[in-house]
């Protein structure tokens, strides 16, 4: 039978030839993670279990990226709840301050996640690892803490909606442009339950750095798992990068998919989703003309803290300020994003730029720490999120865009397209 | 036989897991401490007012967002004793069984029942009876595979289990 590239990802860990939608799989897990919020949970439940070790300290890996550097007394207690089991554990993977990053960024950086692999993650969006051509889905604590202890999680096999992209893309566009444009076509749980395949000749031509802004916010319209065939621009990413084999699968020609979804991606324009739902998308010239004032823009997270949305943001504030009372954050989503950023003269760029250069850390994205909003605060972020209070103070408000609008809007104290600023 | 009787509280759609539990309080897993800012940003108060026992009722697509654990455990600890929707986030949905909230789809409750009625539920068989309007609904059965988790003590005790018996 003919199989998506997920349906058979799932298939091989689950020692089937092949699967269907619908089935329960109980299926070997190649990586578990988990997070400075998550991991305590699972930790708390691992350890109820009476299981000594873990399935595996090379593939059971703790990033504490969310309220680090430690925000206050009880994120530290949090954080050392992870430093001591990794240390009692032996865990190879564990990534301290200093050499943490933002998880989604950092693991495939250090080809920590492969493709071909089935990851489960307590972080709703393990799914950006779909970019590399894995099956990856993010689990709660308790979930977690079973494949930690087992090596295993039980799934059920999802269908699969075909997203074909089209065309060329206009300057300024970028991979997070697209998942944008197609979550306000899903809408937030268009994808419930079901994978979503991204593939087409726009695909086919997307740096990975754009793929991994994609997969990420697949979450964003519900799904379990995001996912991008590996191709060439996935090989070169990954050879070498990768600390052990990995087996390249893709969807069979005649693959059975729920729903087939065909975008002209010629015609989008650089997107921004309004508060307070990621679907809600408008293009940057209708966001423009709603004349919409911020206080302050960020820019990083696991959807856009890769080198490459650096240097778009810096070729545009290049020479240029932010606007007065403006709080421009620029994060570096790991140690050698920021380093590389400093290579560059990127740094140089966004000091002369008056921005604020923040350590690798989710922080504000969730309303954390490190660039929190007040009441009736806007704020444009190349995050993944937008709910109420999402930022902050339930009465501030986030809207999302790509690294390049959110370095014209810094610069003209609004939302603004890119060409405004040139 | 009813085993829950209390008063729904009314959501709507999308109610996400950043409604549910605010990120900003994430720096504890403390279940009491998480059920003092239960629905805080959606309903101010919500957890003083809410009554141990007490019903929620939502649109679709409840604890969409984030993976945390918190948000079940929230939920759970503020009282609430089931939450109906006529869909759920696969995340949360997982998280609430593994966390032993009881969570109810049922498309046509979710839209009848009103803010402040009587709600009584039969979680063996799914029941649920609006005792204000009278109405009875049925919500979906819980799948073989969920329920067997349920029957095993959840997700932790069955593996316990297993891996006592291997």
């Amino acid at each position: 039978m003919a199989q998506t590239i997920t349906e058979k990802i799932l298939a091989f860990h689950a020692g089937f030839d092949e699967v269907e939608p619908g089935q329960l799989i109980e299926a070997k897990v190649d990586i578990a993670l988990a997070n400075d919020v998550t991991a305590p949970i699972a930790i708390a439940e691992f350890e109820k279990l009476g299981v000594e070790k873990v399935f595996d300290d090379e593939r059971v890996l703790l990033i504490p990226d969310h309220f680090t550097p430690n925000k206050d007394i009880k994120s530290a207690e949090q954080a050392k709840i992870l430093r001591e089991f990794a240390k009692k554990q032996g865990l190879k993977n564990y990534f301290e301050i200093g050499r943490v990053g933002i998880e989604h960024v950092l693991l495939p950086e250090q080809g920590l996640v492969l493709p071909g692999d089935l990851i489960v993650g307590a972080d709703s969006h393990t799914c950006t690892y779909g970019a590399l051509g894995a099956f990856a889905t993010g689990v709660g604590s308790t979930d977690l803490a079973a494949a930690m202890a087992t090596g295993k999680v039980w799934l059920k096999v999802p269908e699969t909606i075909k997203v074909v992209y089209h065309g060329k893309l206009a300057p300024w566009v970028e991979g997070k442009d697209l998942i944008l444009h197609t979550i306000g076509i899903l809408k937030v749980d268009g994808a419930l339950y079901q994978a979503l395949e991204m593939t087409g000749e726009t695909i086919d031509t997307l740096p990975m750095y754009g793929r991994m802004s994609m997969a990420n916010m697949a979450i964003e319209a519900g799904a379990k798992n995001g996912i991008i065939a590996p191709d060439e621009i996935t090989l070169d990413y990954v050879r070498s990068r990768a600390q052990r084999d990995y087996t390249l699968f893709a969807s069979d020609p005649d693959a059975v998919y729920c729903k087939t979804i065909e975008i002209d991606a010629s015609a989008i324009r650089p997107q921004v989703a309004y508060p307070p739902l990621p679907d809600k998308s408008r293009s940057v010239d209708q966001a423009a003309a709603d004349k919409i004032e911020i206080d302050q823009v960020v820019i990083g997270s696991c959807t856009n803290g890769r080198i490459e949305d650096f240097r778009l943001a810096a070729s545009l504030l290049k020479g240029r300020k932010a606007a007065p009372y403006m709080r421009l954050l620029i994060i570096p989503g790991t140690q050698d994003v920021y380093r590389q950023m400093i290579k560059e003269g990127l740094t140089e760029i966004f000091l002369d730029a008056e921005a604020l250069i923040s350590p690798p850390t989710c922080g504000p994205c969730l309303g954390g720490h490190m660039g929190v909003l007040a009441a009736g605060e806007r704020a444009v972020a190349t995050t993944n999120r937008n709910f109420v209070g999402r930022m902050g103070h339930p009465e501030s408000e986030v809207y999302l865009s790509n690294p390049a609008v959110a370095a014209a809007s810094a610069i003209l104290g609004r939302i603004a397209a890119p060409e405004e600023v040139l | 036989m009813n085993n829950i009787q209390g008063k729904a509280w009314k959501f709507g759609d999308d109610v996400d897991t950043d409604a549910i539990i605010p990120a900003r309080y994430l720096n504890t897993s403390d279940p009491l401490e998480l059920a003092k800012h239960c629905m805080e940003d959606a309903d101010t108060g919500f957890a003083g007012k809410v009554k141990a026992g007490d019903i929620m009722v939502a649109g679709k697509n409840f604890g969409c967002g984030s993976s945390r654990e918190h948000a079940p455990i929230a939920i759970k600890a503020a009282g609430v004793a089931c939450v109906i929707a006529p869909t759920f986030a696969r995340i949360f949905y997982r998280n609430a069984f593994n966390t032993g909230l009881l969570i109810l789809e049922s498309v046509e409750a979710a839209a009848a029942i009103e803010a402040g009625h009587e709600v009584a539920i039969n979680s063996t068989t799914g029941t649920i009876d609006d005792l204000t309007s009278g109405q009875r609904f049925k919500a979906q059965p819980i799948p073989d595979f969920m329920q067997k988790l349920l029957d095993d003590g959840g997700l932790m005790e069955h593996w316990r289990k297993r891996l006592e018996s291997s």
